[in-house]
């Protein structure tokens, strides 16, 4: 177990090598000069060279001049591992500021989406799996076609029409108040629902003809029994490692629903540092969304070799 | 391809008649789109007119009009040629690239296969949506950073089929007998092993289509894509500001067409892994 611990901690630091390359790439050499976007056209030479300075970006791309680790790659690898995020262009402070600031909203709404859609998402599939094959089942399987061919967009313009501008039943934009969060809350559920129910009824139907689920059948238990008891618990494997891989999205918010409602989160952050050329703030929130994925896919892999012994030996 | 027609369930065929139809007006777009260029006018669907501003659905305009006097039904059929272009486009970067990582992870394995997996597993790891927009700004607004944006990131996904199905291959006869012969890895990889598992490449480009016009959608929806023409996600955006004040028709026909356009090729893509790949049948 030790040992499988260690290897996988190990495996950890090419991908994050990765992750930290891939997003250097991106934004430090294909972007275009980050100073002409932010100053515009018609900046002077002396402000860009000015803001460069300012902001790191007048810096050897990969190999330092005189210090071989004073180049814009390794100040950014070293700033990621002391948690700095360098400082944003638009609001001119630092971007962990602004990171701190929007997890709280963006969790307001993220968590309930998550804990509603899951749960409302296993019931049905279990429904679907007690009903296999028959009407209740085709039903629920078609209607989560239909629902997952809506476009997220429509889901959010449709849920304000109908629901806060024609019926009144919640304030259309802000983040004042519980009431505020419902709205976006019940969008997030819907539009994820149609993709949920039918992973998790595949995940269940996977188990239900294997030779246990007769055996507690041939025991003489009810049905209901045996879907919760048997079958569920052999089927939150997948089910779990599918809801582990939403979690860093957890933190790094709904770009749609945060935007559209005006929920000061992560999301919203990003949206708006993308409209603005923001870099670092963009940048932030991809590499720490990229880390937190590790970090989950750590913890659930160790999880996993801790009850099923079977994966230490692979 | 003829029995695979036959194969498909009336929901199945009814969805790619639809799918047929929608290219069909994709291509009649692009046309009247490269005549309207070749000839330097403005294309009608372009053209401003004041006194036509919010005509509801007519017989001359069957989907009315949107609020600079533009026929709702040509910029529709303006929007299909984009989603097109976006699907296919998208399409030909991330199969080739998935399929030919794939293939080299799964029959090489070793080295060649641990860096197929670092580097799907490195782009795995990135926030998608964010992601896509992030490359879209980089590389510039337009279509361009589109295709890049969702074409690099989704390759992954076919890559990781392709690779697990080519390992399950590598070992068998065939693949020894091919090998005991002589022939070049190359020719085995694209010539023995290829056609095994083209299959694959048929349900991902099922899987992928939809997504890509949605992710599309919503990148011009928030105005970092396409500018300038009329795409799906630029003629929600338009619709919205009035339709609080009861112009309903333009935003009820683009949602109508993304939505059954997308509709069809869920339907179509659930028909073919039924049809193609007998492990992943659900439920039975």
């Amino acid at each position: 177990m030790f040992r499988y611990i260690i290897k996988r901690l190990l495996e950890l630091f090419p991908t994050t090598l990765g992750i930290i390359v891939l997003t250097f790439m991106l934004f430090h050499v294909i972007g275009s000069s980050p100073a002409m976007v932010v100053l515009g056209k018609n900046a002077t030479a002396e402000s860009i060279a000015a803001f460069n300075t300012k902001y790191g970006y007048d810096k050897p791309l990969l190999i330092g001049d005189g210090n071989v680790f004073d180049s814009q790659f390794f100040s950014f690898a070293k700033n990621l591992v002391k948690g700095d995020f360098g400082i944003s262009t638009e609001y001119d402070e630092p971007v962990s500021e602004i990171l701190k600031r929007g997890v709280g909203p963006s969790l307001t709404i993220t968590l309930p989406i998550l804990l509603g859609g899951t749960v409302i998402g296993i019931s049905l599939a279990l429904l679907c799996a007690a009903f296999r094959g028959r009407i209740v089942d085709k039903g629920i399987l078609m209607i989560s076609t239909v629902l997952m061919s809506v476009n997220y967009v429509i889901w959010v313009l449709l849920g304000q029409f109908v629901f806060a501008f024609k019926c009144g039943l919640f304030p259309i934009w802000g983040y004042e108040s519980a009431i505020y969060v419902v709205l976006p809350v019940i969008i997030g559920i819907i539009s994820s629902l149609g993709t949920d129910i039918r992973f998790f009824r595949t995940a269940i139907l996977d188990e239900i003809y294997k030779p246990y689920v007769r055996t507690a059948y041939s025991k003489g238990l009810s049905h209901t029994r045996v879907l919760t008891r048997h079958v569920l618990r052999n089927a939150l494997i997948p089910i779990v490692t599918y809801i582990s891989l939403s979690i860093p999205f957890l933190f790094t918010g709904s770009l749609m629903l945060e935007t559209f409602f005006g929920i000061p989160g992560l999301g919203n952050v990003s949206i708006n540092a993308i409209h603005s050329a923001d870099m670092a703030v963009v940048r932030a929130v991809v590499v720490l969304g990229a880390l937190l994925y590790q970090i989950v896919n750590l913890f659930t892999d160790i999880l996993y070799a801790l009850l099923d012994p079977r994966v230490r030996l692979t | 391809m003829r029995s695979l027609w036959h194969k498909l369930s009336v929901g199945g065929k009814l969805a790619l008649i639809i799918i047929v139809s929608y290219f069909a007006v994709a291509l009649w777009g692009e046309v009247s789109y490269r005549i309207a260029k070749a000839n330097d006018v403005t294309p009608s669907y372009n053209q401003v007119r004041d006194d036509l501003r919010y005509l509801p659905p007519s017989l001359e305009h069957p989907m009315g009009t949107d609020n600079l006097g533009r026929d709702v039904s040509k910029r529709l059929v303006q929007g299909a040629r984009i989603a097109f272009h976006v699907g296919i486009m998208t399409s030909l970067i991330a199969i080739p690239l998935g399929v030919l990582l794939g293939l080299l992870g799964g029959y090489f394995g070793g080295k060649t296969d641990s860096v197929v997996v670092w580097l799907c597993a490195s782009i795995a790891s990135m926030p998608g949506l964010l992601f896509i927009l992030a490359i879209s700004m980089v590389v510039g607004q337009g279509l361009l950073g589109i295709y890049l944006g969702i074409g690099l990131t989704t390759w992954v996904g076919v890559c990781r089929t392709i690779r697990a199905e080519v390992m399950k291959h590598r070992n068998r006869a065939y693949i020894q007998a091919a090998r005991v012969l002589g022939y070049s890895h190359f020719r085995i990889m694209f010539r023995h092993l290829l056609p095994n598992v083209s299959h694959i490449i048929l349900i991902q480009f099922s899987i992928r289509f939809p997504s890509a016009v949605a992710t599309e959608v919503f990148i011009s929806f928030l105005g970092i894509g396409v500018q300038g023409e009329p795409s799906w996600g630029i003629m929600i955006n338009n619709a919205r500001l009035r339709l609080w004040q009861g112009v309903w028709w333009e935003m009820t026909f683009v949602s109508l067409a993304i939505f059954l356009l997308v509709l069809s090729f869920n339907k179509l893509a659930d028909d073919l892994r039924d049809i193609l790949d007998p492990a992943l049948r659900s439920g039975k």
